[in-house]
């Protein structure tokens, strides 16, 4: 790999480093300040006495403030142990806030400062900084008793919360909070030696939000009812980049409860004083709409334009063509030898389809801007807020409530539905809080969809029947491509190619020559959660097992082969961690076969070994054996929820996902076209954590690409035939 | 004109037009916020509520049509309902958001079915989406709690 190469593979880990770039582009740059001040700018949210992440109470109460939201992932169990663990504090005593907007405050180290959740990096990228502030604060409140009680602070211990001296004084931190405030800060607080953890890496670590989402006062954007408050609606146009042409209000505004029908940039407002009166007067509004520059191209189309660019019968554009995202060897080669293994794989477009659909709140024209709402990328929807109201993206406040999922869809360079709610709120005005609400439908049909991707494979094998040269091809949208002008754009889009870029098969095949394209289409596109190794994933584990049964290899021994080739120790560890577990080497149980894969996400390896049989021709999913390595575990049993829900995810995406377009219409709308994953077909997952002393890396996305490659490849070993395309069931 | 309902062992006069599906009544005009909109047209269970103890899909259920019939939400279980209780020992929720739908159609399921196989399950609950993918935890605390000894005011309450 050549020095731009490994510069870019770096980068792929780090796709947020963009975001900041992207975000920076949209801003009026500061000179002389450093990027959390520009995005901070305005910001009334202060720290408190024991820094942002901390906060103690009179009835021995630690809050823990998480910069993160909580939209599933359980993050606020892991962010809260790792403060929790240094401070020594009685962890039942410990509560979970959530952080206001403040990217001096709360920004994420991942993101060079941008406050905001994503790439599976919440607690990796809070593990040195929580740590930090738990033991800061611990340092705090011994000084305070030492002094108090007039002992050495060498001999005061915290232990569960209880502060002692062996003289038999002993304190809560609610009895100190006073004389703790007053202590300096430590410079360099001492972190605890790993192997006296208490807390981290135990199943005591456990939700803290599971009582209010199992009793319905869990707070969601959707929930949110404010004194005067108004419900909006939009009508979207059909066609990604139409605009309204004409519209008839009439028949909306005579509608019960219709307040006012307005037009915005993105289609046709309707405010009125209840969701079902918003939703009537959307019903009664006539639109005509200018598709002059809309998108009228198909899904079919569009994918046969991909095959015809991967297979050459087109040539690529002079701008935006083909870039090389690994290239090794005689790279002409890959192209030459006989006897190849040519395989073409087609992946749809995919809606999030998170259960709570996109809505926001927000009050514009009278006080300091205010958005309520599941805001995954705090800093971005300041931003674009601001530009909206011309004001400093710190003076707007954000409270960011719990999202009914996101996976992805709520953090986007445009801040789509934010941008929606607030021009609706700006012309409301005098403050008045509008709650913009789209419903399953619009939520479908918005876009913002896991790209439409195309892979072209070639590889041809030595004598032994492992990989020679590795001719690849992928063509995608670039997700990046969203990114506002003006940001840095790095040479590949690592967002499309990564997981086939960094593959240990890759690094273990002499001859590569892989390429990139991503072809300009007006359909918005965004990560979806594992982002590129959605694709990536199925297309090298599928290749991998069908060049596996061509040498006449058992898949897990070519893997193992391949990654003690490629160094790949953290992939061949939890190879066999999960081969071990699911009796590998045993006979599956009758009537099921057995398939495996593993990829690397996020800093974190997953392997998985699925149990799979057709029923009626459709493939059922049972046990699935999950090994992951995801460093230090934290919240081992949040780990195997991720795991479990992660595969589901995978699972309905594998089985039964896809957004197609006729015409440039997004054909699906609810979830009687658009089928997810049900009870019935969800497998039961076992999760295995290799022991790992290194920082903690991502699981809320690892687990999801795994298990569409490990169905295709006990499929493959059912029937014989390649699964070359997702979903593998249509209607 | 407005439409008397029974929600919660409580009679409503409610303001909002017939035709408004009882799901936005419960949200908008009553406050009762943890049934949830998902869907719109009885796909995904997220609105589930008892009607006379059957688990009905109230975005489809306008208020007109509802009579008599002695609604309850998930408001009503308190926060202790054997079912809540096993939800939480097995930290089931992830967004959480799916999660009052869930359970109501788990309540009506054991009100009828004390101890459901995986078979009866099934057929309570496959109309529920869960898109975090709760489902094996899911089916686990609908076992928990079939096997927890069941206050009886509180399943009382349930049916009430």
């Amino acid at each position: 790999m050549n020095k731009s190469l490994t510069r870019i593979a770096r980068g792929a880990t780090r796709r947020e480093a963009l975001v900041v770039g992207a975000t920076l582009a949209g801003s009026t740059l500061l000179v002389g300040c450093s990027v959390p001040e520009v995005l901070s700018a305005g910001s009334k949210v202060k720290p408190g006495a024991f820094g942002p992440f901390l906060k103690f109470a009179a009835d021995g109460t630690v809050t823990v403030v998480s910069k993160h939201i909580e939209f599933g992932q359980g993050n606020h169990a892991g962010l809260a142990a790792i403060a929790a663990e240094e401070l020594d504090a009685d962890w039942s005593k410990v509560k979970v806030e959530q952080a206001p907007a403040n990217a001096k405050l709360y920004g994420n180290v991942n993101m060079g400062g941008t406050q905001g959740t994503g790439g599976s990096s919440a607690i990796n990228n809070s593990w040195t900084q929580l740590r930090t502030a738990g033991a800061a604060a611990r340092a705090m409140f011994v000084s305070a008793a030492a002094a108090k009680w007039g002992v050495p602070a060498s001999e005061v211990t915290v232990s569960n919360g209880v502060i002692a001296h062996a003289s038999g004084k002993q304190a809560g931190f609610g009895e100190l909070i006073e004389e703790a405030a007053k202590v300096a800060p430590p410079e360099k607080p001492v972190l605890k030696n790993p192997k006296a953890f208490t807390l981290i890496g135990t199943d005591r670590v456990r939700r803290k939000d599971s009582q209010a989402k199992s009793d319905g006062t869990a707070r969601y954007t959707q929930d949110v009812r404010l004194p005067d408050m108004l419900t909006a609606v939009v009508a979207h146009p059909p066609r990604f980049g139409a605009k309204v042409d004409t519209f008839d209000a009439a028949a909306a505004k005579k509608v019960a409860g219709v307040v006012d029908v307005f037009e915005i940039e993105t289609g046709v407002a309707v405010v009125a004083q209840s969701t079902h009166a918003a939703l009537k007067g959307r019903e009664a509004l006539k639109v005509t709409w200018d598709e002059s520059k809309a998108e009228t191209r198909g899904s079919a189309q569009l994918l046969q334009q991909y095959r015809d660019l991967a297979s050459g019968k087109t040539a690529a554009p002079e701008k935006n063509g083909w870039k090389a995202f690994d290239s090794k060897g005689d790279a002409a080669r890959a192209a030459e030898g006989s006897n190849a293994v040519e395989l073409a794989f087609d992946f749809p477009y995919l809606a999030h389809a998170a259960m709570e659909p996109m809505n926001c709140v927000a009050m514009v024209g009278k006080g300091p801007p205010k958005l309520i709402f599941g805001s995954q990328t705090p800093t971005l929807d300041q931003m674009n807020t601001a530009r909206e109201i011309l004001n400093l993206p710190g003076a707007v406040e954000i409270e960011t409530l719990f999202a009914g999922g996101s996976f992805g869809r709520r953090s986007n360079f445009q801040s789509d539905y934010v941008v929606e709610c607030v021009r609706i709120a700006k012309k409301v005005g005098k403050g008045r809080p509008v709650k913009l609400v789209w419903t399953r439908e619009d939520d479908t049909r918005a876009g913002y969809f896991r790209p439409l991707t195309h892979h072209a494979v070639r590889v041809t094998t030595d004598a032994e029947g492992f990989p020679a040269t590795w001719r690849h091809r992928i063509v995608t949208q670039s997700i990046m491509k969203g990114a506002p002008p003006g940001a840095p754009t790095a040479e590949i889009d690592f967002t499309a190619v990564e997981g086939s870029m960094g593959s240990p098969y890759l690094k273990a095949t002499p001859i590569v020559d892989a390429q990139l394209i991503t072809p300009d289409v007006g359909v918005p596109v965004l990560w979806w959660r594992s982002v590129g190794a959605t694709h990536t994933a199925h297309v090298m584990e599928h290749t991998i097992d069908i060049l596996a049964r061509k040498a006449g290899k058992d898949p897990v021994e070519y893997r193992r082969a391949l990654y003690q080739k490629a160094g790949a120790n953290r992939h061949l560890a939890v190879l066999n961690l999960a081969a071990e577990k699911a009796g590998w080497t045993t006979p599956a149980p009758a009537g099921w076969t057995r398939g495996v894969a593993v990829h690397e996400c996020f800093g974190s390896v997953v392997a998985q070994v699925a149990e799979v049989k057709l029923e009626n021709g459709s493939p059922k999913v049972g046990r699935v054996v999950t090994a992951i390595d995801c460093g230090t575990a934290i919240a081992p049993d949040q780990i195997a929820a991720q795991m479990e829900g992660g595969t589901c995810y995978g699972l309905s995406a594998a089985l039964f996902g896809e957004i197609t377009l006729t015409n440039g219409k997004v054909d699906q709308g609810n979830f009687d076209t658009y089928r997810v994953l049900r009870n019935s077909e969800a497998p039961t997952v076992e999760t295995y954590i290799v022991p790992s002393s290194a920082p903690p890396t991502g699981v809320g996305e690892p687990g999801t690409p795994v298990i569409g490659p490990a169905v295709a490849n006990a499929l493959l070993a059912i029937d014989g035939q390649p699964r070359l395309s997702q979903p593998f069931v249509r209607a | 004109m407005a439409v008397t309902l029974d929600v919660n062992g409580k009679t409503l006069n409610v303001n909002s037009p017939p035709d408004t599906p009882l799901l936005w009544v419960l949200r908008d005009e009553l406050g009762l916020t943890g049934t949830k909109y998902g869907c719109g047209v009885a796909q995904c269970g997220a609105c589930t509520v008892l009607a006379d103890g059957a688990p009905v899909r109230s975005c489809q259920l306008p208020i007109s049509a509802i009579g008599p019939a002695r609604i309850t939400t998930i408001e009503s279980l308190g926060g202790s309902h054997p079912l809540q209780q096993a939800w939480v020992k097995l930290d089931v929720p992830q967004c959480g958001y799916c999660q009052s739908g869930q359970i109501m159609s788990a309540v009506a399921l054991l009100n009828s079915t004390p101890n459901p196989d995986d078979a009866a399950i099934t057929g309570a609950m496959d109309g529920n989406i869960c898109r975090c993918g709760a489902y094996q935890r899911i089916r686990a605390a609908i076992k928990e709690a079939a096997a927890a000894p069941a206050p009886a005011q509180v399943v009382a309450a349930a049916k009430a």
